[in-house]
């Protein structure tokens, strides 16, 4: 019972792990690589979730709170960068922000 | 003491040029000149107070603590040949500050700093008895010079820069792997860790290991020296740099490089000295073909005289490795009078592009017309370039290729051919400076009175070296026969053996 | 008197000239410049006479020590013997003579001051060279009269051919004196001295005879005697340097510099004995040579040309002379020949001063009466040259030469028929030259009749090579032998061949015959029937500009040494080198921009980067783990 709880919520944090990867690498519109990240994030804390609960630990849940608390920081700068190439660029094109190129 | 006011009289000195010439440009100007002046009479007084001079090594010494614990101290000695050296720096110094008297106009008091801080560099280095401070000094003279070129130069004057620091700080680095190298071998062998040099003589080392740390002290000699195919930062130095930029690169810089050889590579790596003997031998006749082909086909006059300079320097590494007495006595005489008669030529130089402002010698001709003066002056350094007899060069390259010839006839034959290729570029200088016919539409004054007063010193000189060298001989004569004496012995029974 | 005051005298007046010469008043240039010559030869007749009255053997005297490094000490010193007593009297004397001569010819020329100083100095080094007691200051002397001679043929400065001259005349020797320089290096390794007395006495004793390094020395010492005396295969710079003012001509190219090689042979012929093989070579390079610039002066129609080649040929006998180790007899016939060349070349410069620069021979002519006085003292000159019998000075000297190439220790026949052709040939070429000048019509104007400034020397000059030989006379005219029992004790004297005693009147017939014979050519060619050296020129056009270029050598080395030399410069004159160092920027610059393409900017190829990353490092992990 245990082990099918743990290989499946582990696969699902792996799946949604993947759909968020997937997402920032073909999205072009900056906001929707923020929500893939956003989504990334969210797969890595259901993995900690799941370890805590194999090994009976509070660690796993800590971690989670960790990870909210840096992804709720991480959104708003997000957000405060896209305002910012939205107002620089006129586009939300990730591809058009390469002026960094070699 | 006073072999630390040599360095700090520079050092001070330049600090004020600095300050002072946010006021006043020409006090900084004499400040410099008052510096190097009162270093060239305390060498003078050095010479004047050791009659002895012929017979004895070590005059004067000086050491204090410094870093004891790393067994750094701050140790300095004159001998023979450093003091000769020292005389050679002041002696050019002054003709540097005084060369750029009214071509320096921007940021005049930095430059005077960077001059004399260079030549304190050179000081030290020429001084000093610490494997560390030499490197300190080392470093010293690259910085300023680095600014020298990089912004009082002509119009590619920041790639010849970096090209030049990049060249000896690269070299420099090498050396300061052997140094630390050779600190540690030192110490793992006696169980005291020192840089300091009289204790380093006589290490004992492998073979392999006294090759590798040779050649780090070699690299960067024979880069500053310059040694073919080593010499390429040269030129382009030489010929952006400042007319006191030039004279000081020619002059003084290149014979650190000598120095160091002479000081440094062969009494601490005897053994792996001699092993590299013909290469480097090789490599010295290389160099004075090289340059000399070079220096044929060179139209910027510049940098025409710039390769003379690493023809002329391929007798001193063919000379030093020579291990012979009367071939090193010769490069000692060719590391003064080429500082004399090279400087002489970057000043001439510096002075038609004052008037032209050009350095392109198809576009000179027939100066002798118009400035006599200056062209007996530039015969007489063409002629000294040549190695003609009478003049300090001559003697300069007849003891080396004398000297060399016990050690490898075949070498000393090509370099002798040298001659004939300096012959061929020095007459093309007169012939497309000073003869000719008067082209350019330009007014060409002769020698300014401030001209006159470089010029005449440093005619005298070499001409005084050419018939009356044997006073600056004898002041080297001990340090560099005690180099030879056992040498000496083994080649006569050698010899003996023969017959 | 002191010995150093000869060769101090010139210097001191050069140094006057040097230093004050364009504030000079212009006739004081001359007084100075003249007067120390001057002076310096009255020095030499007191020092003869001394020499001679208290029949001394040498007189040394050492200024000071020049170098002294681990028993290498060459010093400042002259050493004086009969040899060098010779040579300088003929500097003082033919200089001093020329000095007068230089200044009514020179004196409408703007370096009137830096002529005579370039002179003086000139003398200064001539007298140090044969005065030198040891190697390093011979060589010192021998560069410095190098120097000279490179200063006064580029005199006239703005011309730049004259500068190429001078610079070819420079390399040129220079090239001789590398070997002889080498050859200084070898005899310092073998004496462990440079002084010449001590090497002549030790290399006896040190090398045998026909020693391999006796051999190699002689012919490096050869080698920097052929370069300063313009010998095959170093000649080619002599003809060109007659761009030069005629007076140096005079002084530098025939009287004096030019024997410097003739003085070092004499001056080291201890060595020389060692190596028969090398005298041998010496002699071959002298008959050689005197037949190939025989030859080409009879093409020439540059009238200084001329001369220059004669000199060339003539040192070519010097040099057979020594050869065959009949030294004093080279050294007679260079002080004759210093006389009579020095006379031709002063009186061509009188004809071509007074021609307004002409030096084509072909148009000149009929110029005996207007210029007697230079035609006499051409036609004296020109006989000593040519050797006609009896009266001149040159039959005296030249048949000595020619009857000791035969008869001789060394003697061979072939030196003699060399030396006899050669005799031929000079007869003809040099009343060719004379004929052109002075007799037939009158084709160039005379713009100005030479003054007595001109004159006297030339008669003086005129006087001297006729009585000079008179000094030395051979068995079949009384056997009158001064000079040779004076050079002695200086130069061994040379024995004959057995069978030979009685036959030298016969030579000198055979000799005498041939000069005369050669003059008749030359009549025949160029006063009887002119149109005959015309047809002989057009019918064999080939041989004659092979003449003429002087035997193809100056293309020879233009074509295997000047160009490639210059050549192998200029592509090199970015210094390839440098390109190998350019190319290590260059590559760090490439490696750059392959590296700065991947930062694309482009966030999304970074993650997939990192992707692509994490993946492998994880297949590495499984796969290891």
């Amino acid at each position: 019972m245990n082990e099918l709880q743990i290989s499946s919520g582990l696969l699902l944090a792996g799946a949604l792990f993947m759909l968020g990867l997937i997402g920032v690498l073909i999205r072009r519109n900056i906001i929707f690589m923020l929500v893939c990240v956003e989504i990334m994030l969210n797969a890595a804390g259901l993995a900690f979730i799941v370890a805590g609960s194999k090994w009976a630990q509070p660690d796993g849940q800590v971690m989670f709170i960790f990870i909210l608390t840096m992804a709720a920081a991480e959104v708003s700068v997000g957000l405060a960068l896209i305002l910012q190439i939205h107002h620089q660029l006129k586009t939300l094109d990730g591809d058009a922000a390469n002026s960094m190129k070699g | 003491m006073i072999l630390v006011a040599f360095v700090t009289i520079l050092m001070v000195g330049g600090i004020f040029a600095w300050i002072i010439a946010n006021w006043n440009k020409d006090l900084a100007r004499w400040i410099s000149v008052a510096a190097l002046s009162i270093d060239f009479i305390l060498g003078i007084s050095i010479w004047w107070q050791n009659p002895t001079i012929e017979s004895s090594t070590w005059l004067l010494q000086f050491t204090a603590k410094w870093v004891p614990s790393l067994g750094i101290s701050f140790s300095l000695a004159i001998d023979g040949l450093s003091l000769l050296m020292l005389l050679l720096t002041f002696f050019l110094g002054i003709f540097g500050v005084l060369i750029s008297w009214n071509e320096i106009q921007d940021r005049v008091g930095f430059f005077h700093f960077n001059l004399l801080w260079v030549l304190a560099g050179i000081t030290g280095v020429f001084l000093t008895m610490d494997l560390f401070l030499f490197y300190f000094f080392w470093e010293v003279m690259l910085i300023p010079m680095y600014f020298l070129i990089g912004i009082w130069g002509h119009e590619n004057r920041r790639y010849a820069a970096y090209k030049f620091f990049i060249f000896t700080q690269a070299s420099g680095l090498l050396m300061l792997l052997a140094i630390l190298g050779l600190y540690f071998v030192h110490g793992r062998a006696t169980g005291t860790f020192t840089f300091n040099y009289f204790d380093l003589l006589n290490t004992q080392m492998s073979a392999g290991v006294e090759r590798w740390l040779m050649l780090g002290f070699l690299a960067a000699f024979v880069v500053k020296l310059p040694v073919v195919p080593f010499h390429t930062w040269l030129p382009d130095a030489h010929s952006q740099a400042s007319t006191a930029g030039s004279l000081i690169l020619a002059g003084l810089l290149l014979k650190t490089g000598a120095y160091g050889l002479i000081r440094f590579v062969l009494p601490l790596f005897p053994s792996a000295s001699a092993e590299i003997a013909p290469w480097a031998m090789l490599f010295g006749v290389i160099g004075i073909l090289y340059g000399a082909s070079l220096a044929f086909s060179q139209t910027d006059l510049k940098r025409l005289v710039a390769y003379t300079s690493v023809s002329h320097m391929g007798f001193v590494i063919f000379g030093v490795f020579a291990f012979n007495e009367i071939a090193m006595q010769g490069v000692v005489m060719q590391m003064i009078t080429h500082g004399i008669s090279t400087g002489a030529l970057f000043v001439l130089a510096g002075s038609i592009y004052e008037r032209i402002h050009t350095r392109d010698i198809t576009s000179m001709g027939g100066f002798w017309t118009k400035a006599p003066f200056m062209s007996v002056v530039g015969l007489i350094f063409v002629l000294a370039s040549l190695g003609l007899p009478g003049l300090g060069n001559f003697v300069a390259e007849f003891l080396t290729l004398i000297g060399s010839w016990q050690a490898n006839p075949v070498l000393t034959i090509f370099a002798t051919l040298g001659v004939v290729a300096a012959t061929a570029y020095s007459l093309r200088i007169m012939q497309k400076v000073f003869l000719g016919n008067f082209t350019t539409d330009k007014t060409i004054p002769d020698l300014s009175f401030r001209e006159k007063i470089i010029m005449i010193p440093l005619v005298i000189s070499i001409i005084w070296l050419g018939l009356f060298p044997q006073p600056v001989m004898n002041v080297v004569k001990k340090v560099i026969s005690i180099q030879f004496v056992t040498e000496k012995v083994s080649t006569t029974e050698n010899s003996n053996g023969d017959k | 008197m002191n010995l150093l005051v000869t060769p101090l005298l010139p210097l001191l007046g050069s140094f006057i000239l040097i230093v004050a010469g364009s504030r000079l008043p212009k006739r004081m240039v001359p007084l100075v410049g003249a007067g120390s010559v001057g002076l310096s030869a009255i020095a030499t007749l007191i020092l003869g006479y001394r020499f001679i009255s208290n029949s001394l053997t040498s007189i040394d005297i050492t200024a000071w020590q020049w170098m002294d490094v681990a028993g290498f000490s060459p010093a400042i010193a002259f050493h004086l013997d009969a040899l060098s007593l010779i040579f300088i009297f003929v500097i003082t004397f033919v200089g001093f003579l020329i000095h007068v001569y230089s200044a009514e010819y020179m004196i409408d020329d703007d370096g009137y001051a830096r002529f005579f100083a370039y002179l003086n100095l000139f003398v200064c080094s001539m007298l140090t060279l044969v005065l030198a007691n040891n190697l390093v200051l011979l060589y010192f002397g021998w560069e410095g009269v190098g120097l000279c001679s490179y200063l006064l043929i580029g005199f006239w400065y703005t011309e730049e051919k004259n500068g190429y001259a001078a610079r070819k005349a420079f390399i040129v020797t220079r090239v001789g004196d590398t070997a002889l320089g080498i050859g200084l290096f070898m005899l310092f390794q073998h004496f462990n001295t440079l002084n010449i007395q001590e090497i002549a006495t030790q290399a006896p004793q040190h090398w045998a005879v026909g020693s391999e390094t006796a051999m190699i020395v002689s012919l490096l010492l050869l080698g920097g005697a052929v370069g300063k005396s313009a010998q095959l295969p170093l000649q080619t710079w002599l003809p060109d340097a007659m761009a030069g003012p005629s007076p140096v001509s005079a002084l530098i190219h025939a009287a004096t510099m030019v024997t410097a090689g003739v003085y070092l042979i004499a001056r080291t012929h201890a060595i020389f004995e060692l190596a028969p093989d090398a005298l041998m070579i010496v002699g071959i390079v002298g008959a050689a040579t005197l037949v190939m610039a025989g030859f080409t002066a009879l093409t020439q129609y540059d009238l200084k040309r001329v001369l220059a080649y004669s000199t060339i040929s003539q040192i070519g006998y010097m040099f057979m002379a020594l050869g065959v180790s009949a030294w004093s007899a080279a050294i007679f016939h260079f002080m004759i020949h210093a006389f009579f060349k020095a006379l031709l070349f002063l009186a061509a410069g009188a004809v071509i001063h007074a021609l307004h620069n002409e030096q084509d021979m072909y148009k000149m002519g009929g110029l005996k009466k207007k210029l007697p006085v230079i035609y006499w003292t051409f036609l004296i000159g020109a006989s000593s040259l040519a050797a006609l019998p009896l009266l001149t000075g040159g039959f005296y000297s030249k048949d000595q030469i020619l009857w000791l190439s035969l008869a001789g220790e060394h003697g061979n026949i072939w030196f003699f028929l060399f030396g006899l052709l050669g005799a031929f040939i000079t007869s003809i070429y040099t009343f060719r030259m004379l004929f052109l000048t002075f007799f037939g019509e009158e084709k160039t104007h005379v713009h100005h009749v030479p003054g007595n400034g001109i004159n006297i020397p030339l008669l003086i000059l005129a006087g001297l090579s006729t009585i000079g030989g008179f000094i030395e006379l051979p068995h079949s005219f009384g056997h009158f032998t001064v000079f040779s029992d004076f050079l002695k004790p200086v130069l061994p004297s040379i024995s004959i061949q057995e069978g030979f005693e009685g036959i030298e009147w016969m030579i000198q017939l055979i000799a005498a015959g041939v000069a005369i014979s050669g003059v008749y050519v030359a009549y025949v060619f160029y006063i009887l029937k002119p149109g005959l050296s015309v047809e002989l020129k057009s019918s064999a056009a080939d041989l004659n500009s092979f003449f003429f270029s002087g035997w193809g050598f100056d293309a020879l080395y233009d074509k295997f040494i000047v160009r490639p030399f210059v050549w192998i410069a200029n592509i090199n004159k970015r210094d390839i080198v440098d390109q190998l160092y350019e190319g290590l920027v260059w590559g760090a610059n490439a490696l750059n921009r392959v590296l700065a393409f991947t930062q694309s900017g482009i966030l999304r190829w970074y993650i997939m980067g990192i992707v692509i990353g994490g993946i492998l490092l994880l297949a590495l992990g499984i796969v290891k783990g």
